[in-house]
């Protein structure tokens, strides 16, 4: 397949960036996207030039580090996969492609197609996660989780982290995100001890690295490669009030141990 | 030679753990505070480790070359965890588990070390369930197992096809609620260059900010290497991209013994390779082989057939076909472990009845599962799975068999460490993949999650203590000693060194020369004149690239090309001492076959009485050879048997 790509291109946090118009030659349908890039990059390399930055690693869909925006949509056109499992037989020979990095005010690009999603690490660091230390746990099964709570948390806790859905959202809203660690947490008996204050203290974060406010419109979860449910940020909702309403203590967690 | 000191702790196996902690030194809170740790990779290892250090108390500071420590490669793995809890009432025990794993790992692992790997799997599996890991349950509310190669009962734990990606991300929230607490600093994307050693200790590490391309200096009391295992010197690999050799490369070359670098595990399931543009190959879950039965046309004018597209697999009958795993070791059938099961497949493909367009390819079929449980349950079981085959190879597995083919996988070598889990540098602890422990020279499948997390939360917490309780005194280093100014200044040589090659091929061209040499004469089937070779091409291939490797950009911005390039380098000395060990190990055992040494049936044939020992690497400085240390292997309480699973 021959092939006309136009991708963004930015050297740094603080350039301006533009689109720069490649050519490849000779791609074979069998090939994934990735491994276009690598064959674009390499001819590129070897020009002399700067080849396209982007994050991946583990190419099978599960790390959440692939990100790009291509032809207007997150990950690409293929329902409930990530860039790296999209495949070039996905195209038109003689297609133009054109690839962007997620845009959104909490993800600034750090090099074309690289951007910077730290913020997620912090939202989990403001409370995705149940408090406790290692060891001295009761055995595993001696709270028995009905098997529906248990696949409804596990559908929740698919989420890779990649940021399609605040990419895909016109608000930049991470509520998708947000909810599915929210709902895998809230659905199991552990995690119900510290609901309240979890979903306070990780809505008050995203809220506090600009993240914008939930419209409904279901962008997000129709990009989500994972299919995270929408349905998750409903049971967010719910939980959220109940917050309020509960009026949770609020502690400050203090440094030293 | 050296004389390695590997601590095993006195006493019957069953005691020896529970002695161990009960007179090992432990550090008082108060001194906790101030002493720093510094743990290398956000894997199950390192995520697990810093967050139990940090919850005891130590400072710690936490490292991975991913933006987010969530994306270590750990996150990748599927099929499930192994534990000892006898839930399913088939005769499961702490010794059994231990037994499987010695035996899997072909009598070359210290007992003393799987017996507390066996014994502290449990308290794992009520770890990562007080997280909130959802694993796998029964309708009762029970959780579920499922069995894996090498053993007969069922001690599996999963979380569908997404194993590692929950139990990652449990050990992710404990290591975020500690940074929130201020106990751990993280660094993302910040690639460890080297370990800086004061009078002889471990004292610190050089980093790279892979963003701003700055240079760094940081010091601590101790330092642990939690950075993963080196299958991507393979190029080809189930690894991700960014999977390195370079802190545990590093290490080394600061006089940690590297041990069994030729160990290497080749999984048999694996989506085989389709072209020259190809940059990593994918696993298919070992779980698979639960339902799956392997086979190859009984016929080699069928296979020829089958490769040409003139006969669908669908077709052949019933009696044309050779499940050559049945038919080979009827006792574990499609279980047998993962070294027996990739050289059968190899050995029918090289005798001309593999399938696919290249011949390098062999059947795994669910039809018979399929009509016994429903496509439903199949679905349920590895929906997520067959949905990946089907984006890879576009046909779909519920209706054409799978086609999988043997890849690189696992490293069992690594840093030597000693029950302690610390190298032979003071001061330098490796844990997860990065050593050498626990797996002898083939690990059993779901042993590796068990591993990293054993290492990281109930074992490293204990004994790293033994070592930092006589460092209460020595007051926090800084990173402007001569030490660290000279190993900073010879990181920042290295990659001058590099750009200003400013040859004319690329760095991937020479990651697929290596893994060429790699594959053919250091892979699944390896011989005295085959390794001789590989060890003058790569020496040849190493020098190159030091003259005509091309790295573009500059060094202070982000460059994923001169990241490249700094782990190729490596790699590209790394092959070498696999090679170097594969020639010296005049024996077959596990993943390392040797072709001279194999029974007429073609089995394994290990020699015992010369060979039972950990081989362990002692640099001696750039082009000179290296000096092979032995610690002896004693098993005292295991019988040595040939492995047998007929
Ligand atoms: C596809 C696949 C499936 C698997 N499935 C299973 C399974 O079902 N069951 C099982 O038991 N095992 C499985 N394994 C094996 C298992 O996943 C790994 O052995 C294990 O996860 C390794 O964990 P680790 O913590 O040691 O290292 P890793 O998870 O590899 O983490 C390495 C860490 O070190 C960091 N790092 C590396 N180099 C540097 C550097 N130079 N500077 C800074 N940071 C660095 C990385 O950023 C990362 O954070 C599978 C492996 C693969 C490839
Ligand atoms: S919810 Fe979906 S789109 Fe958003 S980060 Fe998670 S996996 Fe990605
Ligand atoms: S590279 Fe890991 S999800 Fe795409």
């Amino acid at each position: 397949m021959n092939l006309t790509l136009k991708i963004w291109r930015q050297k740094n946090a603080t350039s301006k960036g533009k689109f720069v118009t490649y050519k490849v030659n000779d791609i074979s349908p069998n090939s994934s996207f990735l491994e276009m890039m690598d064959i674009l990059n390499e001819s590129i390399v070897l020009k002399g030039e700067d080849p396209v930055a982007f994050d991946h690693d583990c190419r099978e869909g599960i790390c959440g580090a692939c990100s790009m925006y291509i032809n207007g949509r997150p990950h690409g056109p293929d329902k409930a996969i990530t860039t790296c499992q999209l495949h070039m037989r996905r195209f038109k020979d003689g297609e133009t492609i054109v690839i962007e990095p997620w845009r959104a005010r909490p993800f600034p690009v750090l090099k074309d197609l690289i951007v910077d999603r730290t913020s997620f690490d912090k939202i989990i660091q403001a409370g995705g996660y149940i408090s406790i230390n290692t060891g001295g746990i009761p055995d595993a099964n001696a709270i028995p989780i009905p098997k529906t709570d248990a696949d409804l948390s596990m559908d929740a806790a698919s989420c890779i982290g990649c940021g399609a859905c605040v990419a895909a959202c016109k608000n930049a809203s991470a509520m998708l995100f947000v909810s599915a660690k929210v709902s895998q947490f809230a659905l199991l008996p552990q995690g119900k001890i510290e609901a309240a204050e979890r979903v306070h203290n990780m809505v008050a974060e995203m809220d506090r690295l600009g993240f914008g406010n939930c419209t409904n419109t279901g962008a997000c979860e129709a990009e989500c490669p994972k299919e995270i449910s929408i349905s998750n940020i409903a049971r967010m909702n719910r939980e959220f009030l109940c917050s309020k309403i509960g009026a949770p203590k609020v502690k400050e967690e203090s440094g030293g141990f | 030679m050296t004389e390695l000191n590997s601590k095993i702790p006195k006493g019957q196996l069953a005691e020896k753990w529970n002695n161990y902690k009960a007179h090992t030194n432990l550090v008082n809170p108060a001194n906790k505070r101030r002493l720093e740790v510094i743990v290398v990779g956000t894997g199950l290892a390192g995520a697990s480790a810093a967050a139990s250090l940090a919850e005891l108390g130590f400072k710690v500071k936490n490292y991975c070359y991913q933006d987010s420590p969530r994306r270590a490669h750990s996150i990748a793995a599927q099929g499930g965890i192994n534990a000892a809890k006898n839930y399913q009432n088939d005769g499961d025990s702490v010794y059994r588990l231990f037994y499987d794993t010695i035996k899997g790992g072909d009598y070359r692992s210290r007992e003393a070390n799987v017996y507390r790997l066996a014994e502290v799997s449990n308290a794992i599996i009520d770890q990562c369930v007080a997280q909130g890991v959802p694993f796998a349950r029964e309708y009762g509310g029970l959780l579920d197992n499922r069995s894996f190669g090498g053993a007969q009962v069922s001690r599996t734990f999963y979380a569908r096809g997404q194993t590692g990606q929950q139990l990652l991300l449990g050990a992710y929230s404990a290591l975020s609620r500690q940074v929130k607490k201020g106990n751990v600093e993280l660094f993302t994307r910040h690639e460890m260059l080297d370990v800086v050693l004061v009078e002889g200790r471990a004292r610190g590490i050089i980093v790279r900010d892979m963003i701003s391309g700055a240079i760094e200096r940081h010091a601590a009391h101790a330092v642990v290497l939690a950075t993963g295992g080196y299958g991507n010197v393979f190029f080809l690999s189930t690894n991700a991209m960014g999977s390195n050799a370079t802190a545990v490369w590093k290490a080394y070359k600061r006089g940690a013994f590297f041990g069994n670098p030729s160990f290497t595990q080749i999984h048999p399931t694996c989506i085989p390779v389709h072209g020259d543009f190809q940059s990593k190959l994918t696993l298919m879950s070992e779980s698979l082989r639960n339902d799956g039965r392997i086979w190859v046309p009984k016929n080699k004018e069928d296979a020829e057939k089958i490769r040409h597209g003139k006969l669908q697999p669908t077709q052949l009958a019933e009696e044309d076909r050779d499940y050559y795993l049945e038919r080979r070791y009827p006792a574990f059938g499609n279980l047998v472990p993962r070294d027996v099961a990739s050289r059968a497949a190899k050995e029918r493909c090289d005798a001309g009845y593999g399938v696919g367009e290249t011949g390098l390819a062999v059947y795994l079929d669910f039809s018979d599962s399929i009509s016994r449980l429903g496509k439903n349950v199949i679905e349920a079981r590895y929906g997520n799975l067959f949905q990946m085959y089907e984006k890879i190879v576009d046909e779909n597995p519920y209706k054409t068999p799978m086609m999988i083919y043997p890849a690189v996988h696992y490293t069992m070598g690594g840093l030597w460490v000693d029950y302690e889990l610390m190298t032979t540098v003071p001061g330098l602890f490796a844990i997860g993949e990065a050593n050498f422990s626990d797996h002898g020279a083939n690990r059993l499948g779901a042993s590796a999650l068990m591993q990293g997390l054993a290492d990281g939360y109930f074992v490293l917490p204990y004994t790293i203590q033994n070592y930092l309780s006589d460092q209460i005194r020595v007051p926090n280093f800084s990173p402007d000693l001569p030490e660290f100014l000279r190993t900073e200044a010879e990181a920042k040589a290295r990659l001058q060194k590099l750009m200003d090659v400013k040859g004319n091929q690329t760095v991937d061209s020479f990651h697929k020369r290596l893994g060429h040499f790699m594959w053919e004469y250091v892979g699944m089937g390896r011989n005295a004149e085959g390794l001789k070779k590989a060890i003058t091409e790569i020496a040849k291939l190493r020098e190159e690239f030091w003259k005509d490797v091309k790295i573009p950009g500059e060094l202070n911005e982000i460059n994923p090309e001169l990241e490249k390039a700094g782990r190729v380098a490596d790699f590209l000395e790394l092959g070498e001492l696999m090679a170097r060990d594969a020639l010296d190990r005049k024996e077959s055992c596990g993943g390392h076959f040797r072709e001279e040494y194999q029974t007429p049936e073609g089995e394994a044939l290990r020699d015992d009485q010369n060979l039972m020992f950990v081989s362990a690497w002692e640099f001696t400085g750039e082009n000179k050879e290296p000096i092979m240390n032995k610690e002896p292997l004693d098993y005292e309480f295991v019988e040595v048997k040939q492995r047998n699973y007929k």
